[in-house]
């Protein structure tokens, strides 16, 4: 995707002196909106306890950010690889369907049926993980094939109706309305996730492996490590969170819709994602970033709803903090925006010694 | 193989499998060969491959473009309101429309280029911004009634003198006009050639002395025009301009139907004209199932990734080649 690559990152402690400024504004962003939703909504930051579960606004935000959380999780792996996996919605799609078929269909028991949808999901992310690292496919392209096909596959399973989970599988709405230890079930997940994530990333050699593909392919393989398996775990990983997005999703409706189910979820990943701050031309990535973007995200929609904005505008808020981020991060719009203070400051500041300087003549005159 | 050949390798075979297909149809079903399947293969997807043509150009120039399902539907429901609502007449709103288009794409490739952003984000920004707009205009699709769309219509219910053949459609007559002119603009002007040259190399194009960011503006630009121009021809099509529904998920469609039609996502390789043979498999796809009657709408979906996955993994085989030879 970007035409320039960049080359070398002089210096060692750099990442970590930059590490902290990049969670900074997204964790900025997250407070902002809580403090707006805060001075205007009563009892927005109340939590009360009500038969040994939290209830409140903010658990409400994260019971909601989860799938958008899991995938964002997924695809901050692919992006680090500077890939991007366009199929995570259809994949969730897959999931609602592939459970319904399971529980519904042939009344297979719950804990089979979910390790056999995971189990299926992980074949479509090692799908596009197939394509990427051993057919050398471009990641828009190569993912592009399952989020084309991937709805398509969904309904073709569930047979073009929205099966409801109601009667035969009642269990099954614990994933996304359950709790567990106070609080929502699906928090839970998304933090096992994160803790597997971050445990496979930052405490094994895998972050850094993941991280040197993504700066270039060609050095890693030179310094003898495999690409190709690199690609395949992340593509794997995120079709994994994106099955588990998938099922949360369908449990909180109780149904498997294949035509809503996850529908323009790749975008609100891949965003969180940015706004987190990894980079899009892959060698750097966040985990705990993406999570806060995706919060930041989910408190956007929660914010836009709650001050009786038309929902309409959400998507206009959207494009907008897209393009700020995006001008942000590239390295030219930064100088620019610089330049640009700078030039204001210096335009002040001239007005100012002029009225000055008026005064001063008056006060002489 | 010479060069010429190996270069034409991937649009000889879009073209193989849309003779295929079309004779397999016409095989299987009773009056699948006919004129007016013809023509409403083409009025049908005169939309999609209006999209498609402004996105190749793009793709041609090493870019992508996701705005352009979302600038249809604003621009249908803007027309729409404006014939409606503000009493425009429709040629005025067009003209008006299309600068928008125009603008709007130039402002997306002006950003691309200006801050050297991946062309996907700031597309994606776009869309957001197009489709969010439409949907603030208006939730409902709105009903156009003016005394042009009627006459539109009812040209498209006449015959050709003499004969009981249908006579071409409008929107199918636009798409027709746009292909052509497209072709003209790809491979005989100054621009196409530039477009090509960019997409092949930027940096060989920069020291070439090419208007590189000239290039890359216009591109986008086109596109936008080219996507203004499919929403209005959207509104012709059904008299009505939606916010929600018209061009819904279409930039996946038109980006799949260009790579089918023998483009390479990398840029700097491809044809206009493969560009329709794409747009035509996706519709006969379409059509053949509609005749089918007992096969689901989802099966276009899973037949179009199947196909797009096949073309793809052609286009490896014949790059790979190229470079073993090179």
């Amino acid at each position: 995707m970007p035409s320039v690559v960049p080359v070398a990152r002089p210096g060692a402690p750099q990442p970590q002196a930059r590490r902290l400024p990049a969670l900074l504004w997204p964790v900025l962003a997250l407070a902002l909106l809580l403090a707006f939703n805060g001075l205007f909504t009563a009892g927005f930051f109340q939590i009360l306890v009500r038969d040994g579960h939290l209830y409140g606004s903010l658990i409400d935000l994260l019971n909601r950010a989860a799938p958008i959380m899991l995938c964002a999780l997924g695809m901050t792996l692919v992006i680090a690889t500077a890939g991007v996996d366009l199929s995570v919605g259809a994949v969730m799609a897959i999931a609602g369907s592939v459970a319904a078929y399971l529980l519904i269909g042939h009344g297979v028991p719950l804990h089979a049926a979910i390790v056999l949808t995971l189990a299926a999901c992980l074949v479509a992310g090692l799908w596009n993980g197939t394509l990427v690292a051993v057919c050398g496919v471009q990641p828009i392209v190569a993912t592009l094939v399952l989020m084309v096909a991937g709805r398509g596959i969904a309904q073709l399973i569930t047979g073009g109706q929205i099966p409801l989970f109601d009667t035969a599988a009642p269990a099954f709405g614990f994933i996304g309305r359950g709790h567990f230890a106070l609080l929502p079930f699906s928090i839970t997940i998304v933090a096992g996730v994160l803790g597997v994530a971050a445990l496979l990333t930052r405490r094994t050699a895998l972050g850094l492996f993941i991280e040197s593909v993504g700066n270039s392919e060609s050095a890693s393989r030179y310094a003898g490590v495999s690409a190709r398996l690199v690609k395949l775990f992340a593509y794997g990983f995120c079709g994994l969170c994106a099955g588990v997005a998938g099922l949360i999703a369908a449990s909180n409706i109780m149904g498997a819709d294949a035509n809503q189910s996850g529908l323009y979820m790749e975008l609100d990943a891949i965003l969180a994602v940015v706004i987190g701050g990894t980079s899009l031309t892959g060698g750097r990535f966040s985990l705990v970033g993406a999570v806060v973007g995706a919060l930041v995200i989910q408190a956007l929609n929660l914010t836009i709803v709650r001050r009786n904005v038309q929902p309409e505008y959400n998507q206009v808020v959207k494009a907008v903090v897209v393009l700020i981020l995006c001008l942000l991060q590239s390295a030219h719009g930064r100088t620019l925006a610089r330049r640009g203070l700078a030039y204001l400051c210096r335009r002040l500041w001239s007005l100012v010694a002029r009225l000055r300087g008026l005064g001063e003549r008056r006060a002489t005159a | 193989m010479t060069l010429l050949a190996r270069k034409h390798v991937p649009l000889a075979a879009t073209v193989g499998v849309c003779a295929l297909l079309y004779t397999g149809a016409a095989l299987r079903f009773d009056g699948f060969f006919s004129w007016r399947v013809g023509v409403d293969l083409l009025a049908d997807n005169a939309v999609l491959g209006l999209a498609a043509i402004g996105v190749t150009f793009v793709i041609l120039s090493g870019g992508i473009d996701l705005s352009m399902g979302a600038v249809i539907g604003c621009t249908s429901i803007v027309l729409a309101e404006l014939i409606t609502r503000c009493g425009l007449h429709p040629l005025c709103a067009m003209l008006l429309l299309l600068t928008l288009g125009a603008g709007f794409g130039a402002g997306m490739g002006t950003i691309i280029h200006l801050f050297r952003l991946p062309p996907f984000l700031v597309t994606l920004a776009g869309m957001f911004l197009a489709r969010g707009v439409g949907l603030v205009i208006s939730q409902e699709s709105v009903h156009i009634q003016h005394p042009l769309y009627q006459a539109v219509s009812d040209f498209g219910a006449n015959t050709f003198p003499g004969t009981s053949l249908r006579i071409l459609p409008a929107p199918a007559l636009v798409f027709l006009a746009v292909l052509l002119v497209a072709m003209y603009v790809a491979h005989y002007t100054r621009f196409g050639r530039n477009v090509y040259a960019v997409g092949g190399s930027e940096a060989s194009a920069l020291l070439m002395g090419l208007p590189v960011g000239r290039t890359k503006v216009g591109v986008y630009a086109l596109s936008g025009l080219c996507s203004a121009l499919a929403g209005i021809v959207h509104t012709l099509y059904t008299s009505s301009g939606s916010a929600a529904e018209a061009g819904k998920l279409l930039e996946l469609d038109a980006i799949a139907a260009v790579v089918i039609g023998g483009t390479l996502l990398s840029g700097g390789v491809g044809y206009v004209f493969g560009t329709l043979v794409g747009v035509l498999i996706f519709g006969i796809i379409q059509t053949a199932i509609t005749f089918e009657g007992t096969l689901d709408s989802w099966w276009t979906r899973i037949a179009v990734g199947v196909l797009l996955l096949a073309f793809i993994l052609m286009q490896r085989l014949v790059q790979s080649r190229a470079r073993g030879r090179a």
